[in-house]
């Protein structure tokens, strides 16, 4: 697989341990309480299993697997700026509930995951083409 | 497809099933006068289909189609492979039987299955990782 890809789905890899290690404290603290402050790991839980994991995941194995211009994948740099920003988007919005996290950062977090996909779809749309195009 | 993808697919497709019928007892309790504990069931239903479901459905697909790890081992250790297999799944029925009754009558018998649940999902997304790491490689 091309290193974008190997890159997009070890993040993914990382953020499945890192959703499912909150996922677990979060269902173990409702089976035996730990502490009241434990939900606050819920939307970190979340953003890490849907944008982290699973949406990764599929850019990884998208970039990988599409059709390709005879031998190359196009321009590159619109993929690799979509992983950069969904990284960056992900920790942003994953912050919201920890103390001391300013209310702009989960914003800002938003405008980075949107702005990933814009650009990974940028890359990714001429790649949807019949063969031999 | 080779025998561990084919039960991780399959059972993908009946947690999808399971969970969107949840989903139509939760949202239809009102409409159809049904008991309002059934409300419970709402993060039994939404991990039916985030875990049962898609999350099942991909490491059914990565064990089958990601590239190999070795000539020797293609897909890394089968008993780790397994071994996933199972505490997915055992998590998975543990929780959707614990979780609506740990909620409903609140002894400690409830609250130590939903603790176990939490460790073997853990559990089996660690195994999962330490065995598909390999099989990312740059080509």
């Amino acid at each position: 697989m091309p290193r974008l890809s190997s890159w997009f789905v070890r993040a993914s890899f990382i953020y499945l341990i890192l959703g499912f290690t909150l996922g677990s404290l979060l269902l173990l603290h409702k089976g035996l309480p730990l502490h009241p402050a434990t939900w606050r790991l819920l939307p970190a839980h979340v953003e890490f299993l849907l944008l982290g994991w699973t949406a990764q995941l599929a850019m990884g194995v998208g970039f990988w697997i599409f059709p390709r211009f005879w031998r190359s994948r196009g321009d590159e740099r619109p993929a690799w700026l979509a992983f950069w920003l969904l990284n960056a988007g992900v920790w942003l919005v994953a912050a919201r509930s920890m103390p001391g996290v300013p209310p702009l950062a989960p914003f800002l977090g938003r405008l980075a995951e949107v702005g990933a996909v814009f650009s990974f779809v940028l890359h990714t749309w001429p790649r949807i083409k019949p063969p031999g195009v | 497809m080779p025998l561990l993808t084919r039960r991780f697919i399959r059972l993908s497709l009946i947690y999808l099933v399971a969970a969107l019928l949840l989903g139509v007892l939760v949202e239809g309790r009102t409409a159809l006068s049904l008991p309002p504990g059934l409300n419970t069931l709402r993060p039994v239903y939404f991990h039916l289909f985030m875990v049962g479901w898609v999350t099942q459905l991909i490491f059914g697909v990565i064990y089958w189609m990601f590239p190999k790890a070795s000539p020797q081992r293609p897909r890394g250790s089968e008993v780790l492979n397994w071994a996933t297999f199972g505490l997915l799944n055992a998590r998975l029925v543990l929780r959707a039987v614990g979780e609506p009754l740990g909620a409903l009558r609140p002894e400690a018998v409830w609250g130590w299955l939903l603790a176990l649940s939490a460790l073997l999902q853990w559990l089996a997304g660690l195994l999962f990782v330490l065995n598909a790491w390999a099989r990312v490689k740059v080509r």
